[in-house]
């Protein structure tokens, strides 16, 4: 963007330094609509109502009259990726900046031309009205176009929560009305005229490389238009979706592969994640000379966790089209542009070749198959210029291909006084990262390309400790220590292709802080949550922690057989929303955790029933990863390729969920799609030791890990 | 070198035969109409459903009959539509998500999962909304546990169970106060869905 930035009070973040005009986020087109523009994108969490409600407030018009644009690179504003929780923080304070600006330009304009007084002036649903009532123009009549052309100053005054009247109110979602009665929804529901069906046969396993292939048989099929092979690549083209399938059956027959055994076979291999070649990170290091000889025990222990995977219920899907050299897609990818970037990367072509367009996918809850799935239906397309190429994954190709959350060791040593209270704390993080996304890091970082061009995909990065980390995130116990060593080691070399899952590193840092506190608690003799107290010193942080306990009715739990009660606390990132969790875990023959109560401090909140959703939402997926879910694989691949082999909870097992929200409305928003995941692992292994006196350390809490804790004795 | 790997997870039509089955021509009751598709005996009715007959409520999620995000009723009985070949469904009476939108007890579970605001991102709603639709058909008092039995074959990522149950329980609880006669009674824990302002947009004129 070349419109250079004003002077501001506060500073802006990328969202509006990328995008400073006016006119990049909101329109007022005939017919009393107002246009909202975001870059943000719907991945089921319901974003899109809840930025809908800002610009709504701000504007001072119904939430009738707001219409979300689906975001596009050719009209919607590039704000990076829709990750992090920070959706709401980024996109959501850019357009409230933008919003109060709009409204005070509409303003001044129906001052300047009634001679009232800017002061005398207010806007109610989109209307001028003065002290009389009487309408002075609207935003469709008195704005016009290119006066939004401007940039934001930021110095408009955004509205007193108190005055809020749509934000903070469960304004329902308007797309769950199409998706609840079957109505096309999703990009695998995407029928373009003269679309074409592409599949691609993925390689056997991770280290292999494609010899030859006999296309004969795929090609006898009257259905399919063309067989396309690049390297390794090698993907179909039928006029019929089964056949497209089928097709690719006969070409798995008719291929020769070179396969090796890439993958680690060592039953204790995750206790080896520790030592292997890292990169060191100094998270953070408080040091107090004092302490050491304060130390009169230390608890070392190390807590871990196998790969998991997204598991999203819909697999990657994508429609490309070539038209000479411009290609559209159509694609569920958390980020337009960075796509858009990574596609011209590993086309060598030029980004504004590309039109990225978002249509929903289901939920995703990280860097899933969608980016890579984008890229095979362009590769496809290409061959079959001027048609709509769909690609749609098999389950087997999501389960084995996309990228995992990497598997994870946390080692934790935690000195303590007399008293049992905590004085030192060093804590080794151990994983390969959590962000290989497209678009970054200065490669395609896309399958289909490291496919065709027989290269293997590089080890993944993580974000900078700045905005968060990823192997290092959350690993700083958020309690008083007084010396403190944490480090985060990302390994270097990846056996399977990692990226980020809701939470990155977090969820495990989180698990093993809060899982040594419980440990810790115990040395001392004191109750789980009054020794977490003991050492909070945030008030908020304090206040999530007692709520939780209260709605739990922690202090009043009966004793039970077989039944425990678990405590986990974290705030996401050290910024994002406070979470607090009480579980009830009964361990008969297997873990089962009957109900989960969790507390949540978000700030201010724009849509208190969405909140709550992605809050139920995110625990029972926490109970699945935690209870049941591990990527599972022998020497040459990965062998939980199907709901089989990588099951999740089902609704006879699925936790009731009790989400409590304080209430903080004069408080920026926090993000809280992500914070549910650490605390509830770290709730349910003290609730299991609770109830069977076992501290089992690794995840998830399958029977057999508990057996071979009690083995081990 | 090797010649592929494991299929075990690969549904078996799929897998290469010497003679692949001929096309022909299949006579179909979908959604209460007679229709005809051409192709393979063994293709899936998900794609028959999807593709020839554009009924995209059904929604493939593993075309292994593991998740049921395609289920749709055959002959009233949830069936995933990925693991049922055409040839199976001649003769009987199909039934997809869009042929139940005028079914009352399937409005009623809409209402419902609408008022309970009941999924995240949806996709696997379809086959939910189906399954608990035939539950409710021959139940209208299900225990929760009942409705967890009923929809076992149905699994959601996003986490979205809670609601899903309650909204079952919604939707039984008003069909029973309707056959009865009775307005249906308020659950406490309903969430307040607060749409203000209201009120549908009107023209306010046009930019100069
Ligand atoms: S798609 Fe049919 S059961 Fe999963
Ligand atoms: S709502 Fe997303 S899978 Fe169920």
């Amino acid at each position: 963007m070349s419109t250079p930035l004003p002077p501001q009070a506060v500073p802006f973040g990328y969202s509006l330094q990328r995008n400073p005009l006016l006119s990049h986020w909101v329109g007022f087109p005939h017919g009393g609509q107002v246009e909202v523009r975001v870059g943000k994108v719907e991945l089921g969490q319901g974003i899109v109502t809840a930025l809908g409600q800002i610009a709504a407030e701000e504007l001072d018009v119904a939430w009738s009259r707001v219409q979300v644009v689906p975001a596009a690179t050719d009209r919607s504003p590039d704000e990076g990726l829709t990750a992090g929780s920070r959706s709401i923080m980024d996109s959501g304070s850019a357009l409230r900046a933008v919003c109060a600006e709009v409204r005070r330009l509409l303003l001044s304009l129906a001052s300047a031309r009634s001679g009232a007084p800017v002061e005398g002036l207010e806007v109610h649903d989109g209307e001028v009205r003065d002290a009389a009532g009487t309408v002075q123009g609207s935003y469709w009549t008195l704005l016009r176009r290119e006066q939004l052309d401007v940039p934001v100053t930021g110095e408009a005054a955004a509205k007193a929560p108190a005055r809020h009247g749509i934000v903070g109110h469960s304004v329902r979602r308007r797309d769950l009305d199409r998706k609840l009665t079957g109505a096309p929804s999703f990009v695998h529901d995407l029928r373009l005229p003269g679309q074409l069906y592409g599949r691609v046969v993925r390689p056997p396993s991770p280290g292999a490389c494609l010899l030859d292939v006999d296309d004969s048989a795929a090609r006898a099929l009257p259905s399919v238009c063309g067989v396309v092979r690049q390297g390794s690549f090698l993907g179909v083209v039928a006029d019929r979706e089964e056949e497209a399938i089928r097709a690719t059956e006969l070409l798995r027959a008719g291929a020769r592969w070179q396969e090796q055994e890439t993958l680690p076979v060592d039953p204790d291999w995750l206790d080896s994640l520790p030592g292997h070649p890292a990169e060191v990170s100094q998270v953070e290091r408080r040091e107090d000379p004092d302490a050491a000889a304060r130390v009169v025990d230390v608890h070392r222990a190390s807590y871990g966790r196998a790969y998991l995977a997204h598991g999203s219920l819909g697999p990657g899907a994508a429609v490309a089209r070539w038209d000479g050299d411009d290609v559209s897609v159509w694609t569920h990818t958390q980020g337009i542009f960075p796509l858009r970037r990574a596609l011209a990367a590993a086309l060598d072509m030029d980004p504004d070749q590309f039109t990225v367009q978002h249509v929903e996918g289901a939920g995703c809850y990280g860097h899933n198959s969608a980016d890579d799935v984008a890229l095979d239906a362009v590769l496809l397309a290409r061959a079959m210029p001027g048609r709509p190429v769909q690609v749609v994954w098999s389950r087997e190709d999501e389960f084995a291909w996309e990228p995992f959350s990497p598997a994870m060791v946390a080692e934790v040593s935690a000195g303590i006084d007399e008293a049992g209270d905590l004085v030192t704390w060093e804590q080794h993080a151990w994983s390969n990262g959590h962000d290989s996304r497209p678009g970054f890091f200065g490669q395609p970082g896309l399958l289909g390309y490291w496919h065709a061009a027989d290269v293997p995909a590089p080890a993944a990065s993580d974000p900078s400790l700045a905005i968060g980390g990823g192997t290092g995130r959350n690993a700083v116990p958020p309690y008083v220590v007084a010396d403190l060593d944490v480090q985060a080691h990302r390994l270097l070399v990846a056996p399977l292709r990692t990226s980020a899952l809701r939470g990155l590193g977090a969820t495990v840092n989180v698990f093993a802080i809060e899982s040594a506190m419980d440990e810790l608690a115990e040395r001392a003799g004191a109750d789980p949550v009054e020794y977490r107290m003991r050492h909070l010193p945030d008030e908020r942080a304090r206040t999530v922690l007692r709520t939780a306990a209260e709605q739990a009715g922690w202090y009043d739990r009966p004793t039970e057989d077989s039944v425990g009660w678990g405590v986990g606390y974290s705030r996401y990132k050290d910024v994002c929303g406070y979470c607090a969790v009480v579980a009830r875990v009964e361990a008969v023959s297997e873990v089962r955790v009957t109900d989960l109560w969790v507390t949540v401090d978000a700030g201010q909140v724009i849509n208190p029933d969405g909140l709550v959703n992605q809050i139920e939402g995110g625990a029972i997926q926490a109970a699945s990863w935690s209870l049941l879910e591990e990527v599972t694989f022998d020497a040459r691949t990965v062998t939980s390729r199907d709901w089989e082999g990588y099951p999740i909870l089902r609704f006879a097992d699925v936790p009731q969920v009790h989400v409590t929200v304080l209430p903080r409305p004069d408080d920026p928003p926090l993000g809280v799609g992500e914070v549910a995941g650490g605390p509830v692992a770290a709730a349910l292994a003290n609730g299991l030791a609770d109830a069977i006196g076992v501290r089992v350390r690794r995840l998830p809490l399958t029977p057999e890990r508990i057996a071979a804790v009690i083995e081990a004795g | 070198m090797s010649q592929g790997h494991d299929q075990t997870s690969r549904p078996e039509w799929t897998r290469p035969r010497a003679v692949p089955e001929p096309e022909a021509v299949f006579r179909l009751q979908v959604n209460g109409s007679s229709r005809e598709v051409t192709c393979r005996r063994d293709t899936p009715m998900l794609y028959v459903l999807r593709n020839d007959l554009g009924l995209t409520g059904s929604r493939f999620g593993c075309g292994l009959a593991q998740c049921g995000a395609c289920m749709v009723l055959l002959d009233g009985h949830p069936t995933p539509s990925c693991d049922l070949p055409v040839w199976a469904a001649e003769g009987h009476e199909v039934t997809t998500v869009e042929g139940l939108s005028d079914d009352p007890v399937m409005r009623t579970l809409q209402d419902a999962f609408i008022d309970r605001q009941a999924a995240q991102c949806g996709y696997c709603m379809s086959g939910i909304l189906v399954s608990a639709c035939a539950l409710l058909h021959s139940d209208d008092e299900p225990p929760r546990h009942a409705i967890a039995e009923a929809l076992d074959r149905n699994l959601c990522r996003c986490g979205s169970h809670g609601r899903v149950l309650a909204a079952v329980t919604d939707a039984a609880r008003t069909m029973r106060a309707h056959g009865s006669g009775d307005e249906p009674t308020q659950d406490g824990d309903r969430p307040q869905h607060d749409d203000r302002p209201q009120g549908a947009a009107r023209p306010l004129g046009s930019t100069p």
